[in-house]
């Protein structure tokens, strides 16, 4: 077995000459110190949420308290089925509920997106320059920052206190078409695209069954970020109604409830985060390959 | 070959017209939620408005109330400074410094480190989490540690209190802040081409930090770019975690931000022309930062 540190330093080798003149020893063993305790940092929320899920009722009470779940237990998600929100709204209900909008905001942001990215990175239509560069504006107004603006829009539209509060604005988001735009431009080459237009396919027919096929990474990894962003998104100000709350807003609820209600938290908790770091687990590769064609020249 | 050559002098006027087809889905979508915002911010800013009577035009009367009679829209711009050009930058360099670092690993730890240190940012609102740690109570893990250790007779409220609820949020702020960034600049660093490395090295390149100064900085200006317009995307609109962690609103409003000052007005209150307001004033703060960030950037590369 190699230690890390060799494994390390054996990445940084390079031709006849061996070690990479531009790399130490020291300074390789500091980079992984760096890397392992800061990893630590990062890492400790999510060992601490899946430790306090495990805990029976007696190891959570007990004091002083431990970090470590001595005898592990499930008892705490079976709970948290059974649970039921205010006004008696069930865990299924949110649960369906964040499914629902999740999954439909983000079919609707992956075709309308990479529609219209598609137009503009390979298009002929006057105008798409300037379109694209206000998109890339836009990039900076996060959904937080014009969520209040948006009220009044919403409102005006009867949309507040129904599911399309939630799903419709999720929709046509500036990173999703800024993403996809670059990756159609540089990996989708012209002779192709030119010879299915002598062939008479019109771009619509082009677009789904030429330029989508070619760029299943990028398609992959806006449903990664989509579905990251509306999954933990609350949409608070724009829902009243119980019934129509998602899994976030039990999540906090249950939380609210202190430590009573310390077990059953930490698994709703763990319930919440697992979809979307195992959706990026599945992606990883995809997600840095289309990143890799996000710069802003 | 450019595009532009090859397109011939009559272009089908059809086929545009179904170009325009399938950008207009977008187009109206984005029209109505991203830039209608805006605008409509800007417009109804100089209004009275509270969403059952129509608008009635007020002046700069909003403005003047917002910078000159405000005390706590002056606590929330200073707090979202402090969030905007002291987090913002941290993270931003901690994304940059973190990517290059994880970047030179085999590919499995690589992969490792790589969902570690971005799962904060994708994993829903986990960020409750540390609401348990830093819990006032006894049995929050900071706490019982502390006083384990014999640091501490008796619990502190570090949420509650103002002398620490800030630095804390500043804290979790930066934990979730390795998001979209950092994975721009991993996968810049993994498409530079290894030969400059070599070359580099014959040039006299001595340590790891000569190579990032003159090699990999420099081919990466464009994802430095769009790692900045993301940054200031998230440290100017800081105000969940605040909420979450500090309650809404904090003591004293110790942890108060712009974000969340406009949705006090907006949500609570239905002072929508003031609230606008506030919106404007944050739009184009993000403006022109976003612009002058841009010409330093250009700059170095």
């Amino acid at each position: 077995m190699r230690t890390p540190v060799q494994s390390l330093r054996r990445i940084g080798r390079r031709g006849r000459t061996g070690r990479r003149v531009t790399r130490s020893l020291g300074g390789d063993t500091g980079v992984l110190l760096l890397l392992v305790l800061v990893g630590a940092f990062m890492g400790l929320p999510f060992v601490y949420a899946i430790m306090q899920s495990l805990k029976p009722m007696e190891e959570l009470f007990i004091f002083p308290p431990r970090f470590f779940v001595r005898s592990p237990t499930i008892e705490n998600f079976y709970l948290l089925t059974q649970y039921a929100g205010n006004t008696w709204v069930p865990f299924s209900r949110y649960l369906f509920n964040s499914l629902f909008v999740t999954v439909t905001a983000t079919a609707g942001q992956v075709l309308l997106c990479s529609m219209g990215a598609y137009v503009l990175a390979k298009g002929r239509i006057r105008g798409r320059k300037t379109v694209f560069a206000i998109v890339v504006t836009t990039l900076l107004f996060a959904y937080d920052v014009t969520a209040i603006p948006n009220y009044v829009i919403m409102s005006g539209l009867r949309l507040v206190n129904t599911y399309g509060a939630l799903v419709v604005p999720a929709i046509a988001v500036p990173l999703g078409l800024f993403l996809m735009k670059q990756f159609i431009e540089s990996s989708v080459p012209d002779a192709l695209l030119e010879s299915a237009r002598v062939d008479g396919a019109p771009p619509l027919r082009i677009w789904w069954s030429v330029v989508m096929p070619m760029v299943k990474p990028a398609w992959l990894t806006l449903i990664i970020f989509s579905f990251q962003s509306i999954w933990g998104r609350e949409g608070l100000e724009y829902i009243y109604n119980e019934a129509l709350k998602v899994l976030p807003t039990m999540f906090r609820q249950i939380s609210a409830g202190g430590i009573s209600r310390a077990g059953i938290a930490a698994a709703s908790a763990v319930v919440l985060m697992v979809p979307p770091i195992i959706t990026f687990i599945l992606s990883q590769s995809r997600v840095v390959e289309t990143m890799a064609h996000s710069g802003i020249k | 070959m450019s595009r532009d050559r090859i397109r011939k002098p009559s272009r089908s006027i059809r086929a545009d017209r179904q170009e325009w087809g399938m950008l207009l889905p977008f187009l109206l979508l984005f029209g109505v939620f991203t830039i209608l915002p805006v605008l409509s911010s800007l417009v109804l800013s100089f209004t009275d408005f509270n969403m059952l009577e129509p608008p009635s035009f007020v002046g700069l009367r909003n403005y003047i109330r917002l910078f000159i009679e405000d005390d706590i829209f002056l606590i929330a711009v200073r707090n979202t400074l402090i969030f905007a050009f002291l987090t913002g930058p941290v993270s931003y360099f901690a994304c940059l410094i973190f990517a290059w670092l994880i970047n030179e690993l085999p590919p499995r730890p690589r992969s490792l480190m790589t969902l570690v240190f971005y799962a904060p940012s994708i994993a829903g609102n986990v960020y409750f989490i540390w609401l348990w740690i830093f819990s006032g109570d006894a049995y929050g893990l900071v706490n019982s540690f502390l006083m384990r250790l014999g640091l501490l007779d008796e619990p502190i409220l570090w949420l509650a209190d103002p002398r620490y609820n800030l630095r804390i949020i500043i804290l979790v702020q930066l934990w979730l802040s390795l998001g979209v960034s950092f994975l721009a600049f991993i996968a810049g660093l993994q498409s530079i081409d290894a030969s400059i490395y070599e070359s580099g090295a014959v040039d006299g390149v001595r340590n790891r930090f000569q190579e990032l100064i003159y090699l990999t900085l420099p081919s990466m200006g464009p994802q430095l770019m769009f790692g900045a317009v993301m940054q200031i995307a998230i440290s100017f609109s800081v105000s969940g975690v605040s909420s979450a962690l500090a309650g809404f609103p904090s003591t004293d409003y110790s942890a108060h931000t712009v974000v969340l000052h406009m949705q006090d007005y907006g949500t609570l209150r239905f002072e929508m022309g003031y609230a606008s307001a506030i919106a404007a004033v944050l739009f184009l703060t993000m403006l022109l930062t976003n612009s002058g960030i841009k010409r330093i950037l250009s700059r170095f590369s």
